[in-house]
């Protein structure tokens, strides 16, 4: 009896979410003991209004990083895409036409990052920092650093309409996680995955075409980005070049204070999910308790430092607790 | 064509790294059922001898023939189907990983496919892995154990049986006892000799003659990338090589 509820406790503390899990309960509770508001309706539908647009580029972020390589060009993207989709509105084509070719576009950017990264050997960090910085300058080129009027036309409820005090784009995200979540953990797709960021030489060895998972990865990373910033363009009915500005900064945070290891090979998808909520989280109770918003870069900093030492620290107590 | 009483046949291989020639003109053959032993200093050119035959880089020139067809390797991955596992000290395995998914990696047992994506039948890859484990006598707690917490012996028992599992025809293993405390590399030759006894070719490459000679039913020595040596085992003993390997 006592031996399994030891084993219980054990499992439970050998989940890599674990320390993000008890970082964002802390946080929740201190924001609530603070002012009461933080928790009302209200204000719990305002979170999960905001939280799918870094949630969903985070996801992808983290696929990208457990396979091995990095994307920082995601908050580029994020404005890239709907701007795109603005101006093709603007040029005459139907608007689910032009948010598909945008989103086409996006899986293109991400197809370069990786056919970049992959055939030169040179590290993603270094192509997708170009990329950031090109595609920035692209939307601002494009648009003349002016805003592109939102089509009128186009309609959003698909994205984000409302149901009750929810937003349709909450259950994107949340379909979104549970597909990821399953190729991950319950497909040969998602142990190739692991293997190559894990140890790129024995993953290729064992036959797995790892050049292919990460450029699948490369997609997927910037198609969800992409697909976030139509999410945050449909919400505010605006498609501004400035979106998304240091965005990929936030989802690395999000993926790292998840668990998911910067070197590769480890990592889950709904340690993300619960990364990108405390940062959201962290964001929004500065505003209800009414401290400066300076704290937010604060806080999150130390959010990151603090989960990946936790982390670590958890791990190696877990050990010793087995003999 | 190559000769039918190998399995694998490799003929003046030659191989340049940006002007350093790692092998000239090697011949090198591997018969069904044999434990040939691979050894020379470092850098003699082991490694990259093996790792053409596993598909890692083509020879820039010689030919391979594999059950006496001539062969011409472009991936890991193709060697691997024609049955030639390979077995590195570090690189056999996923540390992160468990055990399970260690042994069926790049072979995912899967109940359902949609596009080239499977679904994973996990209590059919627990059971077997746990068989597999038992074909090399190794008793783990659980197949989702990290191989993280295995020992180096450990792990190439894990590589070995998953080798077993697969039916491979040819198992390649560089220095497998490597790092190993002399009770853990006994085990690996244990698991070595399990290979021939189920018909499984192998070579072993080793920098520890004394690890080679009393398994290994040939011994092929290699200097400076040329073959300096080819016996039975009956024909030499571990002196006549050991003087062949320190000669200049
Ligand atoms: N990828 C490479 N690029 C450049 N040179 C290489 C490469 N691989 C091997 N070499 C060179 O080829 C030669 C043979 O190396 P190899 O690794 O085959 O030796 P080895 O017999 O396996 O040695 P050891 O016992 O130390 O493992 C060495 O001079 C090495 O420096
Ligand atoms: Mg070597």
């Amino acid at each position: 009896m006592a031996q399994g509820l030891v084993n219980v406790l054990k499992k439970i503390i050998l989940l890599r979410e674990i320390s993000s899990l008890i970082m964002l309960l802390v946080v929740v509770l201190v924001f609530f003991a603070i002012s009461p508001l933080f928790l009302s309706q209200e204000n719990v539908a305002i979170i999960l209004e905001i939280i799918p647009e870094l949630g969903i580029v985070a996801l992808g972020v983290t696929m990208l990083m457990i396979s091995g390589e990095f994307d920082l060009s995601v908050g580029s993207v994020f404005a890239f895409c709907p701007i795109m989709m603005t101006m093709f509105v603007t040029w005459g084509f139907p608007p689910l036409l032009s948010v598909i070719i945008a989103l086409l576009m996006t899986m293109l950017l991400g197809a370069l990052n990786g056919f970049i990264t992959l055939t030169f050997g040179i590290p993603s960090f270094i192509t997708t920092l170009g990329a950031m910085l090109i595609w920035r300058g692209a939307v601002l080129l494009i648009t003349g650093g002016w805003p592109p009027p939102f089509p009128a036309e186009m309609s959003t409820g698909i994205l984000v309409g409302r149901l009750g005090i929810l937003r349709a784009s909450i259950f994107w995200y949340g379909a979104i996680t549970v597909l990821l979540w399953f190729v991950l953990e319950r497909t040969d797709f998602g142990n190739w995955i692991f293997a190559t960021g894990g140890n790129q030489p024995s993953a290729r060895a064992m036959g797995i075409d790892t050049h292919r998972v990460k450029f699948t990865n490369f997609m997927l990373c910037s198609l969800l980005a992409g697909f976030a910033g139509l999410i945050q363009s449909f919400r505010l009915a605006t498609t501004l070049p400035s979106m998304g500005t240091g965005l990929e900064m936030d989802a690395i945070a999000a993926t790292v204070i998840g668990g998911t290891a910067l070197s590769g090979g480890v990592g889950t998808v709904i340690g993300t999910v619960i990364g990108a909520f405390l940062i959201r989280v962290i964001d929004n109770g500065l505003v209800i308790i009414r401290a400066p918003s300076y704290w937010f870069r604060v806080f999150i900093g130390i959010a990151i430092i603090l989960a990946v030492i936790l982390n670590s620290f958890v791990r190696e107590r877990a050990k010793k607790l087995r003999c | 064509m190559g000769e039918d009483r190998y399995l694998v046949e490799m003929k003046n291989i030659h191989k340049w790294f940006s002007g350093v020639c790692a092998l000239r003109g090697v011949d090198f053959a591997v018969g069904y059922g044999e434990i040939v032993g691979l050894v020379g200093d470092n850098g003699a050119g082991k490694s990259t001898l093996i790792k053409i035959l596993s598909g890692f880089y083509p020879p820039d020139e010689g030919k391979i023939f594999f059950e006496g067809k001539e062969k011409h390797f472009s991936s890991p991955r193709e060697v691997r189907k024609l049955g030639i596992e390979t077995i590195y000290q570090e690189a056999a395995m996923v540390p992160k990983m468990s055990i399970m998914r260690n042994i069926f990696m790049g072979r995912e047992l899967t109940r359902l496919k949609v596009g080239s994506v499977g679904y994973l039948d996990v209590p059919r890859m627990e059971e077997e892995s746990m068989k597999a484990l038992e074909g090399v006598d190794l008793r783990l707690r659980s197949p989702h154990a990290l191989v993280d917490e295995l020992s180096g012996g450990q792990r190439q028992g894990v590589a070995i049986a998953r080798a077993m599992y697969f039916k491979s025809k040819l198992v390649i293993l560089d220095e497998p006892t490597n790092n190993l405390s002399v009770k853990e590399s006994q085990k690996v030759l244990e698991f070595i000799q399990e290979l021939k006894k189920q018909g499984i070719s192998s070579i072993f490459i080793s920098h520890n003659l004394y690890h080679v000679y009393p398994v290994a039913d040939r011994i092929v020595v290699l200097s400076h990338g040329e073959k300096i040596g080819d016996f039975r085992k009956e024909e030499t003993s571990i002196e006549e090589i050991t003087k062949l390997m320190v000669l200049p």
